[in-house]
């Protein structure tokens, strides 16, 4: 290693040779760096899993237009009604192809003694198959039968196990709010951070469960649009048409985006995962500085050794930054391990969309090396004290 | 190009601010002969040291004139300095090595101070100066594991492998034994002759006081006496 580092720097690799003189201070540095990759990486994993527990509800629609109030428009499971006469007034468009009503509420749903999961329903239309994802077409139709429903296999606090052979010619059973109802096939969603899974049932079996909705308020409106027409200038002209402020009018990219950001930045937990993100940085810069400082210290006279025989301070710099980039080079690799498995263990036990995905791994490798190169910045002011005139 | 290495006039060097200003050396005036070997001596506090880094651009000049390899440095900016170090080898009385590299390695940063090079060359010379300091076993030792003696002698090559134009010792005999000290100095002698190279020296080793060509004494700050060796 040291032959090679020499002939990358073409120069004694200094910082190398110092950092693993003394092993016992290297295997601590590297498993402060770890740990603080660690708090970076479960916040960060942590974050994106509510982003991505954000965004699968939307995917279940195709990407036109979303309609939704004004009042509480921000999040999808949070939504105010809005008047289903909108979804009429927007069909005289012309490059409105067609429309459906979505209707979604959240109930209790006590599975079993002692088991109980937060279910966010979504009334659809069965025959409303061209505006929801393919992979849904055939179990929404399913759903014209009455009480009928397709359940979430991720569903929280749940042995979902027995309902995944659910299917339309034979229903598995399960009381929900005193109804009997049949599961005729499941979905993938989770509940995210929000409930514990998400159900979807037709939009009759919605008004059994939820007797004090109507039809004529809806929690959303989509809007499939012609081919080739354009969303924004569509979007602009409904909004012209209808009265002012009443209707909150975007594309299902803008809305998930629009989601994604409140969570993260007006929600406390988002901003949650954000200070925890700040706090690993600053813990992983608090232990380099503490291990390259405490290296500059021991070896100020031979840094004023080397000042005396003429090396400049882009020669301290370099060794410095060197150790700075070896010790974030090697102690992101265990951080990286004990967050996989962190994540691979949090997803089992909460069925969150927790992962790791290749960008955030560069990013904190890259977030790592600029950290620890801040350390060693701010640990060069220790070498001041190298003065080689005190050296005689 | 004149025949001294070393030209200081009327040099004043002080310490502290305020009342608590301290003057170390005062109006001091010395000549060093091109490739020659000057002792330093003195009582402590004497100033010595204070003359030994002010010449080796350890210092910057606050009066007077020191000129250094036909180089003016009393108006020099630190950038000079560091430039004129490199020209200047350095032996300390406490060796100063770098505990997390070889013998090799501490004498190859003498080298690497001039930036790049020939490795296999700078390899080369690394090994004959630490060989002919008696070391030839020892290369790829750490400091840990050398006893004192040869510590310094690692520090003597780390100052001579890049050929300096002068050497500035201070007390570099103080951890060697009596053979290893004379064959030291003898070999600054022959540098001094082969190669031209200047020695200015700070020791109180009456064993090699016969060896050096000048011997200034200091004393308060000032020099006192100063006898060349006899042709």
């Amino acid at each position: 290693m040291t032959a090679f580092l020499t002939r990358l720097f073409g120069r004694l690799p200094v910082g190398y040779l110092q950092l693993t003189h003394n092993r016992g201070r290297l295997l601590a540095a590297l498993a402060g760096v770890a740990f603080a990759n660690v708090l970076v990486f479960v916040q960060l994993g942590l974050a994106g899993a509510m982003a991505e527990s954000v965004a699968i509800p939307y995917r279940l629609f195709k990407p036109d237009l979303l309609l939704v109030s004004p009042a509480e428009s921000e999040v999808l499971s949070d939504a105010a009604t809005l008047p289903r006469q909108r979804l009429y007034q927007a069909m005289v468009h012309p490059d409105i192809k067609g429309g459906t009503s979505i209707y979604m509420a959240r109930a209790t749903w006590i599975s079993g003694r002692n088991a109980s999961s937060s279910i966010q329903f979504f009334g659809l239309a069965p025959d409303a198959t061209p505006f929801f994802q393919d992979a849904l077409a055939a179990p929404l139709v399913s759903l014209s039968l009455p009480d009928t429903a397709l359940v979430d296999t991720l569903t929280r606090f749940v042995d979902m196990q027995s309902y995944a052979k659910a299917h339309p010619e034979a229903p598995v059973p399960f009381e929900f709010q005193n109804r009997q109802l049949g599961a005729v096939g499941t979905v993938s969603i989770g509940g995210g951070f929000g409930g514990d899974g998400v159900f979807l049932v037709s939009d009759q079996t919605f008004f059994r469960l939820f007797p004090k909705r109507s039809s004529a308020t809806p929690s959303h409106i989509l809007l499939a649009l012609a081919p080739g027409a354009d969303p924004t200038r569509v979007a602009a002209e409904l909004a012209r048409a209808f009265p002012p402020d009443t209707v909150r009018i975007r594309t299902v990219t803008q809305a998930t985006g629009q989601e994604i950001r409140h969570q993260m930045t007006k929600r406390p937990t988002g901003l949650v995962f954000a200070f925890g993100v700040l706090i690993g940085v600053i813990v992983g810069i608090v232990i380099a500085y503490q291990v390259l400082s405490a290296d500059v210290a021991d070896h100020v006279r031979e840094y004023a050794t080397f000042k005396a025989m003429g090396f400049r301070q882009r020669f301290f710099v370099s060794i410095i930054l060197e150790e700075a980039i070896i010790l974030a080079a090697i102690g992101f690799w265990p951080g990286l391990a004990f967050s996989h498995l962190f994540y691979t263990t949090l997803a089992s036990l909460t069925n969150i969309p927790i992962f790791m995905t290749p960008e955030r791994a560069v990013a904190v490798f890259f977030g790592t090396i600029i950290a620890c190169s801040v350390s060693g910045l701010l640990a060069m002011r220790k070498l001041a004290a190298a003065e080689p005139a005190e050296l005689f | 190009m004149t025949d001294a290495a070393i030209s200081v006039s009327g040099l004043d060097h002080f310490f502290g601010e305020g009342e608590a200003r301290k003057q170390a050396l005062f109006e001091v005036n010395l000549e060093v002969a091109r490739g020659s070997l000057t002792i330093l001596m003195g009582p402590s506090g004497s100033g010595k040291t204070t003359l030994l880094t002010l010449m080796g651009c350890l210092r910057a000049v606050q009066a007077g004139s020191i000129r250094l390899l036909d180089r003016e440095l009393s108006s020099s900016d630190e950038s000079l300095r560091i430039d004129m170090r490199r020209r200047l080898g350095f032996i300390f009385q406490a060796h100063n090595l770098h505990d997390s590299l070889t013998a090799r390695q501490n004498v190859m940063m003498g080298l690497q101070v001039h930036g790049r090079g020939d490795p296999t060359r700078q390899a080369l010379a690394v090994d004959h100066v630490l060989q002919r300091l008696g070391l030839g076993e020892r290369l790829d030792y750490l400091p840990a594991n050398l006893s004192g003696g040869q510590k310094q002698r690692v520090a003597i090559a780390r100052a001579l492998v890049s050929n300096p134009d002068i050497i500035f010792a201070d007390e570099p005999t103080a951890a060697l034994d009596a053979v290893s000290g004379l064959a030291a100095v003898q070999l600054f002698k022959d540098l001094g002759r082969a190669r031209g190279t200047t020695t200015v020296m700070v020791t109180h080793d009456p064993r090699i006081l016969d060896l050096a060509d000048r011997v200034v004494t200091l004393e308060d700050g000032r020099i006192v006496n100063s006898r060349h060796a006899p042709v």
